[in-house]
């Protein structure tokens, strides 16, 4: 009789949703594995039908409460595209440093709270105060500043506010704005520290060779503007995402995967974005990516806790010459008359490409949305990396199985209330 | 303290997008002080240790969209000795609700090409629609403040001081500028209930409705001074009809427009 193993994680811990994963293993062989998404669907694009467009950014936040700018600010560039609208230089550098803010709370959540207690084999970061509570005091504190950023900007720091379709409801003063510098400063050497000490982890040994996705921008390491870019050679706009994307739906998740057209997997997020942007990093960054042992090509899932704490030292950076250089301008937003027409709006998302497009009347109200989040472009790979990884544990306990699995898993940060708008870990040794 | 004095904590998540259990992680300055007083047993977002039930308060978050979601609430009532709602979604069916107003069957061909893979119920309703709530905790999100006072009171056993009375009043103790009265823009804030901090008007737009109903709402009132201001039906009916849809107030005054 065949010896056959089930490894199942019912309830995947420490990342944003509801997921799962079954593995089934026969004669020391993996059969059969699924990463599960069973948060249930909500449905997004059916109701943002008939709705107004201005309505659309706001709505949309609510697909996800830890990533809202990429829904906010995705959903407002494809209304712009609609209606012709290109933003001012100011409102254009204030909605970078609000995606800062995003990305800072985001990665410092990420890296401190949610992955690192897996390298020092800790169930959480309450585990690791009682190690170290200066360490998670700090991690509370840079994970703060980046909220602030949002609340000076938005109002507040899930859902915020201030944000509309041409730019800001309302402008913060240059004095709000002024006041995040101080803190800025500390958050810029924070991060460096973080990279170090993130650096210093033991990393198993795994390369991938994936194809990366991510936004590339001519004048800096892109957030919310820019071409997108593949490592197999791709180039191309936007608004031609969904001639090179195609979403598949399969039986054991709530998330579609969305995957190339020319077959294969992409992968997306910091990793995507370090190999592919590696050259537009800033000077300080790239030092403390170094310094930390990466060189420009990182092809390590579990390194990807590294990389995040490299961006984080970049878009403090950035955020701290956002803030120094910010005047009040005297216009919070453009607009222009409605019209109708079809326009796409992509953004990096903490977790990486999240791609909006939308269709409307002459009046304004929405025909047809469409909307794809990271983490559903990510379930393929995240898939491929849990063979490699269960596969290569196979001779450990079913407990350790599952957490080096749950490690694999949260690499990608992934964001499960997206994904079904998007997790369960099931092994069957059977 | 010690581990064995602590109330256990639980914090549970159904259809919802995470960002009210994420508050709790925006507590930057509580959270340590928050977990020496209480022991935190079940929380998947931040911890993969989970301890089992009875808990002395669970926090739940969203709505109940599956049959799945019915059994799990019955079974986290049985195993909390306070439940509190926190949300839009928990307390009222959250945005998702806007499909109670349409087919499902055809949302979900909307999204999904297989509909046999997708298992849901045909309406999203909040957690008090299926078992007892102690205390139910609004706003999308709610606002942090709000949320450890709720918790404050349920390990004290006293009641939250949260106000049930209108948007309008803070905006007034703000001493922030009407935005219906001085540039006509439509506001939800006459029957909102407060604890946002005035974010909107705040911001010179008017309150989208994110905390609800106040207790006793007005809304036929704030319809017809909607209208008069040059809203069109179907506008009404929208503002009504999003992130509190499903509450009784707003869902009745939706459905006289459009």
């Amino acid at each position: 009789m065949a010896d056959t193993r089930t490894i199942k994680v019912e309830a995947l811990a420490r990342v944003e949703g509801e997921g799962s994963l079954h593995v089934k293993v026969k004669d020391g062989l993996i059969k059969e594995l699924h990463f599960g998404i069973f948060e249930p669907p909500r449905f997004f694009e059916a109701f943002l039908r008939g709705r107004d467009f201005r309505e659309v950014p706001d709505i949309t936040a609510r697909i996800c409460g830890i990533c809202p700018i990429a829904y906010l600010m995705g959903a407002s560039q494809a209304m712009e595209d609609i209606l012709g609208i290109t933003v001012t230089k100011p409102i254009r550098d204030l909605r970078r440093l609000i995606y800062c803010g995003e990305w800072i709370e985001s990665h410092a959540l990420h890296v401190y709270m949610l992955h690192a207690p897996d390298f020092l084999g800790l169930a959480d970061a309450l585990e690791l105060a009682k190690v170290d509570r200066a360490l998670v005091e700090n991690a509370l504190r840079l994970k703060k500043v980046g909220n602030e950023i949002l609340e000076t900007i938005g109002g507040r720091a899930i859902h915020p506010v201030a944000l509309k379709v041409g730019g800001f409801y309302k402008l913060p003063t240059k004095k709000q704005v002024r006041a995040l510098e101080e803190e800025l400063k500390w958050a810029v050497e924070t991060s460096i520290a973080t990279v170090k000490l993130v650096g210093g982890f033991d990393f198993p040994d795994i390369e991938q060779d994936y194809n990366f996705m991510a936004l590339r921008h001519p004048d800096e390491y892109a957030i919310h503007e820019g071409r997108l870019v593949t490592s197999s050679g791709l180039d191309f706009p936007v608004s031609q995402f969904l001639d090179h994307v195609e979403e598949e739906h399969v039986p054991w998740s709530n998330a579609l995967h969305g995957k190339p057209k020319d077959g294969g997997n992409h992968h997306v997020g910091p990793l995507a974005r370090y190999n592919l942007n590696y050259d537009k990093l800033g000077k300080t960054a790239q030092a403390a990516a170094k310094a930390a042992g990466l060189g420009p090509v990182v092809r390590n899932p579990f390194q990807s806790i590294v990389v995040r704490a490299v961006e984080l030292v970049q878009v403090c950076e950035d955020a701290l010459k956002l803030v120094q250089g910010y005047e009040e301008s005297d216009r919070a937003y453009i607009e222009a008359p409605v019209r109708a027409g079809e326009g796409h709006g992509c953004t990096e998302a903490p977790r990486g490409i999240c791609y909006h497009r939308y269709r409307i009347d002459a009046d304004g109200s929405v025909l047809d949305a469409r909307i794809v989040p990271p983490t559903a472009q990510n379930q393929k790979v995240i898939e491929l990396d849990l063979w490699k990884v269960v596969q290569a544990n196979l001779t450990k306990s079913d407990d350790e199985i599952k957490w080096r699995a749950e490690q694999a898993i949260r690499n990608y940060d992934p964001c499960i209330s997206c994904a079904t708008h998007f997790l369960k870990l099931q092994i069957e040794h059977g | 303290m010690s581990e064995r004095k602590r109330p256990k904590l639980a914090v549970w998540k159904f259809s919802s997008c995470d960002g009210c259990q994420l508050t709790m992680l925006d507590c930057e300055d509580e959270l340590l002080a928050l977990t020496e007083e209480v022991r935190i047993s079940y929380f998947l977002e931040a911890t993969r240790k989970v301890e089992k039930g009875p808990y002395d308060v669970s926090l739940v978050e969203g709505s109940i969209t599956t049959p799945h979601d019915i059994k799990a609430i019955r079974e986290v009532r049985k195993q909390s000795k306070v439940l509190i709602s926190i949300g839009a979604c928990a307390t009222a069916g959250g945005i998702q609700a806007l499909r109670n107003f349409r087919n499902v069957k055809e949302f979900i061909r909307c999204v999904y090409a297989h509909p046999e893979y997708i298992d849901t119920l045909t309406t999203s309703t909040a957690i008090s629609d299926h078992v007892p709530v102690d205390f139910e905790l609004r706003g999308c999100p709610v606002n942090k403040y709000q949320m450890l006072e709720v918790l404050n009171a349920a390990l004290n056993g006293r009641k939250p001081n949260i106000p049930r009375h209108s948007q309008c009043m803070e905006c007034k103790e703000s001493g922030t500028v009407c935005r219906m009265v001085a540039t006509g823009t439509a506001c939800l804030g006459p029957v909102t209930q407060a604890g946002c901090g005035t974010l909107c008007p705040g911001k010179d737009r008017g309150c989208y409705g994110c905390f609800g109903p106040m207790e006793a709402p007005n809304t036929a009132a704030l319809a017809a001074r909607l209208s008069q201001l040059g809203q069109s039906g179907r506008d009404i009916r929208r503002l009504f009809h999003t992130y509190n849809a499903n509450s009784d107030a707003f869902r009745k005054e939706g459905d006289n427009h459009g």
